[in-house]
């Protein structure tokens, strides 16, 4: 094993990807020499595959995304940047109508084998238009895998399987883990993560949460709080990937707690944790012995004020409090 | 040009006429569902577009996109099934009319969304210079397309990568009930190329042979690898934006101008001036089309609906 940031890891796997694959590039705004996107975490590679394999475009993330859509279509594997995920709002066209309905309205005959990596998430202080999660939004749209790794080896075995899946993906690299410096330990060989399966990053009896991104490493140090406060052994699973979602993980942990909280960095309002209450309200009603509780942000863009953002953003304390009004 | 070529591109505009004048009978009587925008009177832009490529070679469509798969080399049949919904249309009756792409003959598809295309076939164009090939990339949309986003995203990334494309503005003088001269305020939609650094031509859409003998300029330019090349086609619809429409935006008069100037009769005034033809050679090609058309309505009649398990399939790969 071996120590890397988030940023490396993920740095990792485009690399190693690019070398193992010539159909592999990258097309987007300063991912070229200088930067390697905005965050950095595309840097060296242009110095080491060219520029004609880390293209740098205008700014144009219609076209970005358009282009990787024809590339895509016509036998290369893509990965378009789109620098943080607010302005996936830009290109929304693309992939609402175009990405995500084309191998259906044409019978299967397509394959669109791309990525789109964008950052996500807030926490600093980057106020309302660099700050928004999106896979509430995007898990409304059939078509569309989507991940959201919280940690370092997640993001590379992740984004690995992401660069060779047959189906577009929507990458969501948490912008405070990246820009944070977020380390933890990788193997030295290569590896990869099946997209579509949770990953329980801490056994417990009592209750589970559900939780992704950012927010997995808030339910950890609140798990491991409780433990040592008060005695409370919380499960704690990571999503990774909410399309395709692990609901069989879900249901098996609700099984064993019988109690579920879900923490998600999203506006409560149409989530990623609606859609986990609904389905283990559904299919799993009979094993619960408490209401399901959601951890949510507010109804409301994010905002910039440090107070607010912090007020904004559910942490360890919103977590304790929902998890003690149920075990 | 030898006679083979020249007969086959008044083949494939007469196709496409016979097909779409045939569609419109067919949704009057209630055979087919959803949106249907006709083709007829644009034939010699597809044509003359087409007829400049080689099979190997994309193109991307529009909602208004039947002459383009036929121009391309669709098959009647194929989408004669695909507008009714059965299982033996190009795309298993999920796309129907607006939606037909094909592949293997280089289609990758009609599009619902205006302007759409013009990202997307940078893609395609990309991957060719990538992959090393020299395919080439038409992508024909409209007028009121050259006014969105991608029009002017689309076409500056084309133009700074250099991409083999060439962007075929269909300027059919509307956008739905809006007039061109209304939605913008330039007299030829191809002076916009020199804002992007690449040559802008406008032709006469109604003579095949111009469009020809334009986009084949532009193909060995894109082959030579010298880049994009915008080209405008100026022509007209004959019917309304979508079957149902009434037209009471247009003068009479100017219908009446460009009915004078209707591709195909001109087409066959010219092969049969030039010796190419006799006026009989050409009413058997018209027989034949309408043969052809007719087999492919009962294609569509006999054919099967998908299974209801079709709904499932094809979400992923
Ligand atoms: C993004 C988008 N906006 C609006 C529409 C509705 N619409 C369909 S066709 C059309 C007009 C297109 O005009 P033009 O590009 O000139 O093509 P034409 O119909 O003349 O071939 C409009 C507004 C649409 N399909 N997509």
């Amino acid at each position: 094993m071996k120590t890397v940031t988030y940023m490396q890891a993920f740095n990792e796997a485009i690399d190693e990807e690019m070398a193992r694959d010539k159909t592999v590039f990258a097309l987007g705004e300063d991912v070229g020499q200088f930067w390697g996107n905005a965050l950095g975490e595309y840097k060296g590679l242009a110095a080491k595959y060219g520029a004609e394999r880390l293209r740098q475009t205008p700014i144009s993330e219609t076209a970005i995304v358009g282009a990787a859509i024809g590339a895509a279509a016509t036998g290369l594997r893509p990965i378009a940047v789109v620098m943080f995920s607010d302005f996936l709002g830009v290109p929304m066209d693309e992939i609402l109508n175009q990405l995500t309905k084309m191998r259906y309205m044409f019978g299967g005959i397509i394959k669109l084998p791309m990525v789109i990596t964008s950052y996500s998430g807030a926490g600093f202080q980057a106020a309302a238009q660099h700050s928004k999660n999106m896979e509430g939004l995007f898990m409304t749209i059939p078509g569309l895998k989507i991940v959201s790794p919280a940690t370092p080896y997640d993001v590379k075995g992740l984004m690995k399987s992401a660069i060779r899946d047959d189906n577009p993906v929507l990458f969501l690299l948490r912008s405070v883990l990246l820009a944070g410096g977020l380390k933890g330990e990788i193997p030295e060989e290569e590896y990869t993560i099946p997209l579509g399966r949770a990953d329980i990053k801490r056994e417990g009896k009592d209750v589970t949460v559900v939780a992704i991104g950012t927010m997995v490493h808030r339910a950890l140090a609140c798990a491991n709080k409780l433990e040592a406060e008060k005695g409370i052994s919380v499960e704690v699973v990571d999503l990774r990937t909410v399309i395709p979602l692990d609901k069989e993980t879900i249901i098996n942990s609700v099984k064993k707690t019988n109690k579920l909280v879900i923490m998600d960095e999203e506006p409560k309002t149409g989530s990623v944790a609606a859609e986990i209450a609904a389905i283990v309200a559904e299919e799993a009603f009979d094993s619960l012995d408490a209401p399901i509780k959601r951890v949510c942000a507010p109804d409301t863009p994010v905002p910039f004020s440090p107070v607010l953002e912090k007020f904004w953003m559910p942490d360890e304390e919103n977590l304790a409090k929902a998890i003690e009004e149920i075990v | 040009m030898d006679k083979t070529k020249l007969m086959s591109m008044y083949e494939l505009m007469v196709r496409i006429r016979t097909f779409e004048e045939r569609v419109r009978k067919e949704f009057a009587a209630g055979n087919i569902g959803g949106f249907i925008h006709l083709y007829s009177g644009e034939e010699a832009t597809a044509v003359g577009v087409c007829s400049a490529i080689r099979k190997d070679d994309y193109i991307i469509s529009t909602h208004r996109g039947h002459g383009h798969v036929i121009a391309k080399g669709g098959k009647t049949d194929r989408m004669m099934a695909e507008l009714y919904g059965k299982i033996t249309g190009y795309n298993k009756g999920k796309g129907g009319s607006m939606h037909i792409a094909d592949v293997e003959l280089g289609i990758l598809g009609a599009n619902g969304i205006v302007g759409a295309g013009i990202t997307i076939i940078n893609g395609a164009a990309l991957s060719a210079q990538m992959r090393g090939t020299d395919q080439v990339c038409a992508c024909f949309f409209s007028d009121g397309a050259s006014n969105t986003t991608r029009f002017h995203e689309g076409i500056n990334l084309a133009s700074i990568w250099k991409l083999p494309v060439v962007f075929v503005i269909e300027n059919n003088g509307y956008a739905e009930s809006t007039p061109v001269t209304y939605s913008t305020n330039i007299k030829n939609l191809a002076e916009r190329a020199c804002a992007y650094g690449i040559p802008g031509v406008t032709v006469d859409g109604n003579d095949v042979m111009a469009v020809y003998e334009a986009a084949k300029e532009a193909v060995e330019r894109a082959r030579r690898k010298e880049g994009p090349t915008l080209l405008e086609c100026k022509t007209y619809r004959y019917h309304g934006h979508f079957e149902g429409d009434m037209q009471e935006y247009k003068p009479k008069e100017e219908v009446e101008e460009w009915l004078k100037k209707d591709p195909i009769p001109r087409f066959a005034s010219k092969l049969i001036n030039d010796k190419v033809a006799t006026e009989s050679e050409l009413k058997e090609i018209d027989k034949r089309l309408e043969q052809e058309i007719e087999d492919a309505v009962k294609f569509a009649v006999e054919s099967p609906y998908p299974d209801v398990s079709e709904t499932f399939e094809d979400v992923w790969a």
